[in-house]
């Protein structure tokens, strides 16, 4: 017999080894995960990862070939409509009717929606103006920009003020500016909601997502909140100091004493600067450790610093062809 | 299921937002208009008969032009996900849909009204057959707008939509046609398949309960389709 799954108050979406198969290809390949309510998770991926048939998924437009969908305790099935009125969905490149104008297809969705004919304008109007997108309320979504269109997308995700929202590249198309207010948007949301966004911009899910998840030939290959997978993938860190007025061997013998330092590297330049640099193992943050060791001595520290790498070179490490 | 009923309000709204509907409207009063009209004063006679003898090989090539875009448009430009991932079913989504198209056709025959008004003020019209007629042109209509949204639901692109339903309607128009090429034994199958034949007989003014089921059982058939290929779609 199986333990039985808790469904714990603060999951807002749990996934059982989901797994999708279009005939022979297999886009997604068994990977679970929970996401907690208020929580911004980002799901990185070179194209072709399986993030798109994820989100999917998650919003029902999918059927999983295998592996179960909990939102909000509840399973996912055949249409839940019960899921679909939590959820708000931008899915990839905002499809949208052409011929409509926003206005008009923004209060159809509020129809959709359920929302109370009352609220309905009043609401458009709110998104109009959290989206920006009040100069185009009247002009067909077939003539609008590609960054106006993923606005008004966006909006048509926001209109019911969701418990999750799904977004699938939300800020592809967009100019600098925009994207700045789009995660500025999706920032303030995540504090109250549960956001789930795909992305293959490396700077946007460091910048925007408490978690990230990332995704490579339909399987997890990194998952937790930004600086831990960081540390977690670089396979240890390394900490930067410049001193003056120390011996070499001195520094040496010294910094090594420290736990977690697994090799000291010294460089003298020609002015008696003397560059280190400590390579460290595990994921233990040893940069107290090591100006306290400092402190203890007369050497003069000139400079100090904790090499970061970069989430760029941990997504190339983990997503690269075999 | 009031789902059904906004689907329904923007699927109209999109047919006159484009200049489709102007179109295929003024293409079927000018057909139904040239044909009624051409023989109407050789044979002197006070009915809409011809009129009538004519409307399922139009409503043919016309209802498919209708309901082509439907879903169509929706698989090409991938609305169906923003749409499909809203608050609403897919049966919601198909009601509201077919509703459009049989509305549309509605207002297709509104103006074809002026024939037996004008008709009626020159001689005298037998008004049980023209009720009859209309009733029936309804049910047809129906009935091939669930044929054409089921062909809409398997295909992004709207002509092979159009085509795949004007072939599916004309063959059910002219299946009463070929009647004497057929083995016997298949007559009476193939007889009660034939559109034409059931519709026919309710623009004689004979409401039967058979031609009825006859077109409901197509347009449930043709809807439940529709429901299936959706579902396929996961």
């Amino acid at each position: 017999m199986g333990i039985q799954p808790v469904s714990r108050e603060n999951e807002m979406i749990q996934v059982e080894s989901l797994t999708k198969q279009f005939g022979t290809f297999r886009a997604v390949n068994g990977i679970s995960f929970n996401i907690a309510r208020g929580e911004i998770l980002g799901l990185l991926g070179p194209n072709g990862a399986g993030k798109t048939t994820t989100l999917r998924m998650l919003t029902g437009f999918l059927k999983p070939t295998s592996g179960t969908i909990r939102v909000a305790g509840q399973p996912m099935s055949d249409q839940g409509l019960a899921v679909k009125r939590m959820m708000g969905y931008l899915p990839e490149s905002a499809p949208l009717y052409h011929d409509l104008l926003v206005f008009d297809y923004l209060r159809y969705v509020a129809e959709i929606r359920g929302l109370k004919a009352g609220a309905r304008t009043e609401r458009i109007r709110r998104l109009a103006e959290i989206c920006q997108i009040n100069d185009v309320m009247h002009k067909p979504i077939g003539v609008l920009s590609k960054g106006y269109k993923q606005r008004v997308g966006l909006a048509h995700a926001m209109m019911s003020d969701p418990q999750i929202l799904i977004l699938d590249e939300p800020t592809s198309g967009l100019d600098p500016n925009q994207i700045v207010e789009i995660r500025e948007i999706i920032r303030q949301i995540g504090r109250e909601k549960t956001v789930v966004l795909s992305t293959h911009i490396l700077p946007e899910a460091e910048a925007t997502c408490d978690r990230i998840l990332i995704i490579h030939q339909g399987a997890i290959v990194a998952d937790g909140a930004t600086d831990q997978i960081k540390r977690s993938a670089a396979g240890g860190h390394r900490i930067h100091l410049s001193i003056a007025n120390a011996d070499p061997g001195a520094v040496r013998s010294r910094l090594a004493t420290i736990d977690g330092v697994a090799e000291v590297i010294t460089e003298a330049s020609v002015n008696g600067v003397l560059a280190v640099v400590l390579v460290c193992h595990g994921e233990a943050d040893l940069r107290g450790p090591v100006y306290r060791e400092v402190r203890h001595t007369d050497w003069d520290l000139l400079e100090f610093y904790q090499e970061t790498q970069t989430l760029e070179t941990i997504f190339r490490k983990l997503t690269r062809e075999d | 299921m009031p789902q059904a009923w906004f689907v329904f309000k923007k699927e109209w709204t999109s047919y006159f937002a484009s200049p489709v509907a102007y179109i295929v409207i003024s293409i079927f009063l000018l057909v139904t208009g040239w044909f009624f009209f051409s023989t109407f004063f050789i044979f002197n006679q006070a009915d809409l008969r011809n009129f009538f003898a004519m409307l399922p090989l139009i409503f043919a090539f016309v209802v498919p032009a209708v309901t082509m875009r439907l879903f169509s448009e929706e698989l090409n430009i991938g609305s169906i996900e923003t749409l499909l991932t809203l608050p609403v079913t897919r049966g919601q989504v198909i009601v509201g849909k077919f509703a459009a198209a049989v509305a549309f056709v509605a207002a297709m025959l509104l103006p074809t009204l002026a024939y037996p008004v004008s008709i009626g003020l020159m001689g005298h019209l037998d008004w049980g057959p023209v009720m009859g007629g209309y009733l029936g042109a309804m049910l047809l209509g129906a009935a091939f707008a669930a044929v054409g949204l089921f062909a809409s639901s398997l295909t992004r692109s709207q002509i092979i939509a159009f085509i795949v339903a004007m072939a599916i309607c004309f063959g059910l128009t002219l299946i009463g046609r070929i009647l004497f090429f057929l083995p016997e034994t298949m007559v009476g199958i193939l007889a009660y398949l034939g559109a034409d034949h059931h519709f026919q007989n309710i623009a004689k003014g004979v409401v039967d309960t058979r031609d009825v089921v006859y077109f409901a059982s197509v347009a449930f058939i043709g809807l439940y389709a529709t429901h299936l290929s959706l579902r396929e779609k996961d």
